[in-house]
């Protein structure tokens, strides 16, 4: 009896040593005397292929500080956050998300503007010309979900246009909706003119016209609880200097609004 | 008297638990039982009524009825014959195909939806042909929310049934043979009753399966409430904007799995 009990006594030691072990390592990462190799932005779906481009871009001119990126919806990335997601910084592709969790993150600097255009896919097969397309119920027509800003934004706009959409589907980014009229599953899809332009030769873009179109607006803040602050602050400068904004230039992105 | 002698037997042989074993094996149980006890733990109990009682729930739960029982019932259709075939038939190349068929079981759900979207879709070898002969798409449809859960969960029905038939005692198949009963009177008679609790443990496990299926629905179904959102999508969307909606499905989900587990008791754990 006392044989076994100094045996569990022995294991429970143990456990507790690599329990302490496995601690140590997860703090290690964080706290390691102010220079972290590792900084988390969440980031929204159609900042993708912009923002893997200043990821390399920030590393060189950070001290070989690595950028990892969440890319979803933000309302996805939103709700990650005031969950207690390990973000450094967040990049929301509206206002209401960003507003979601404005007790968890720094003040937001809008730093970038987006357009939505309807996707179809390459050479216009259904030869859809404007948003009363949309209307044709042998359309496929597919949405991002109502919560994603996408989403909100596109019925937004047919709100304007007085047009009735019954979309197949609502997916859960923008990206998705993307991809669906590039496989050629969907007809046509409302997105951002960004992702248009992410999405190569497979698909193009049909422009809807001004006074119908809504001005998407990105903001973007370093979240409270990082403890890499400074780390997140130069990504938030790099985004928001010349060379990050003639980045987002570069995918079709538009500077802030002026207003 | 046999069952108690047996008992005793077990403890005289295994009575004190190895020390080495508790300590993972208490961590193991509360790693697998801490998730649950937080979901309750977060339960928004006052309102859940409430809550289940909204359309957009009520929509999830019909919808995910209709398509876990109708994967079920394609499963058991192709299914069943299929385990037959695996268990009763030594054809040139039976373990292929019985690998090709339980691989939707270790494959990545999400990769099983692009599979079949690239089979079936509009644009897909099988989807081509089906649009352009019947002017039939999957993808989007409720048909196509089927298909996905049904390729997902088959396999749960196809080996849990070939091991009840490969288990079974053969020489009652034969006796009822020597009395003259005919192939179709020996499968309705003696082969589907004694192999009854492993297709209804295989159908169980399918249908849970089908029911809590994701991934593969998300990809090839697409998202549509009433049309291809289903339970478990409605949690992942819900969960975005809505944590108590979310809490409150993930509850029915949880509720119904451990029905499942209930009603499979006396198999999973014979001798509790």
């Amino acid at each position: 009896m006392p044989r076994s009990r100094t045996r569990l006594a022995a294991v429970l030691a143990a456990v507790a040593l690599t329990l302490a072990g496995c601690g140590g390592n997860d703090s290690g990462g964080g706290s390691g005397a102010g220079s972290p190799e590792e900084i988390k932005v969440f980031a929204a779906a159609s900042l993708t292929a912009a923002f893997n481009e200043l990821g390399p871009r920030f590393t060189a001119a950070n001290g070989g500080t690595k950028v990892t990126f969440n890319f979803a919806g933000s309302q996805a990335l939103a709700t990650q956050i005031q969950q207690g997601a390990p973000a450094d910084v967040f990049a929301s592709a509206d206002t209401a998300n960003m507003d979601k969790v404005e007790d968890l993150v720094g003040d937001p600097q809008v730093f970038a503007s987006n357009l939505l255009q309807i996707v179809v896919e390459q050479g216009n097969p259904k030869a859809i010309q404007g948003l009363d397309d949309l209307a044709d119920p042998d359309l496929k027509v597919v949405l991002a979900a109502p919560d994603v800003p996408a989403g909100r934004y596109a019925a937004e706009i047919l709100g304007r246009a007085n047009v009735t959409v019954k979309p197949v589907s609502q997916e859960d980014n923008v990206k998705a909706v993307v991809t669906k009229v590039s496989l050629g599953e969907a007809d046509a899809g409302i997105v951002y003119v960004t992702d248009v332009t992410a999405g190569g030769g497979k698909v193009e873009g049909v422009d809807i016209p001004e006074d119908q179109n809504v001005v998407a607006t990105y903001p973007i803040a370093t979240v409270k609880a990082s403890n890499a602050v400074e780390q997140a602050q130069a990504f938030m400068d790099l985004v928001r200097s010349p060379e990050g904004q003639q980045v987002l230039n570069k995918y079709g992105f538009l500077p802030p609004p002026t207003s | 008297m046999t069952d108690a002698r047996r008992r005793a037997s077990a403890s005289q042989r295994g009575g004190r638990a190895p020390v080495l074993f508790v300590v993972p094996a208490a961590v193991a149980v509360g790693f697998l039982a801490v998730p649950l006890a937080g979901l309750l733990g977060r339960t928004p109990w006052g309102s859940l009524a409430a809550e289940l009682a909204t359309p957009r729930v009520l929509e999830a739960l019909r919808l995910s009825l209709v398509c876990s029982l109708g994967a079920v019932a394609v499963s058991v259709a192709l299914g069943v014959p299929l385990a037959f075939l695996l268990a009763r038939v030594d054809f040139p190349g039976r373990n292929l195909v019985r690998a090709l068929t339980t691989l939707p079981m270790v494959l990545p759900p999400v990769v099983g939806g692009v599979a079949l979207l690239l089979a079936f879709g509009r644009r897909g070898v099988a989807g081509q042909w089906l649009d352009r002969a019947f002017g039939i798409t999957l993808p989007f449809t409720t048909a196509g929310a089927i298909l996905a859960e049904a390729f997902v969960a088959m396999p749960f029905l196809v080996i849990t049934c070939e091991a009840g038939l490969r288990a079974m005692d053969r020489r009652f198949e034969d006796a009822a043979a020597t009395l003259g009963a005919g192939r179709w009177t020996t499968l309705r008679r003696v082969t589907l009753p004694l192999v009854a609790p492993s297709l209804w443990a295989g159908i169980a496990l399918c249908w849970a399966r089908a029911l809590g299926e994701f991934g593969a629905t998300i990809t090839f179904a697409g998202n549509l409430p009433g049309v291809t959102q289903t339970m478990p999508l409605a949690v992942y969307l819900a969960l975005e904007t809505d944590l108590e909606a979310a809490i409150a499905l993930s509850l029915i989900l949880l509720a119904i799995s451990a029905a499942v587990l209930v009603a499979l008791r006396d198999r999973w754990f014979p001798t509790a």
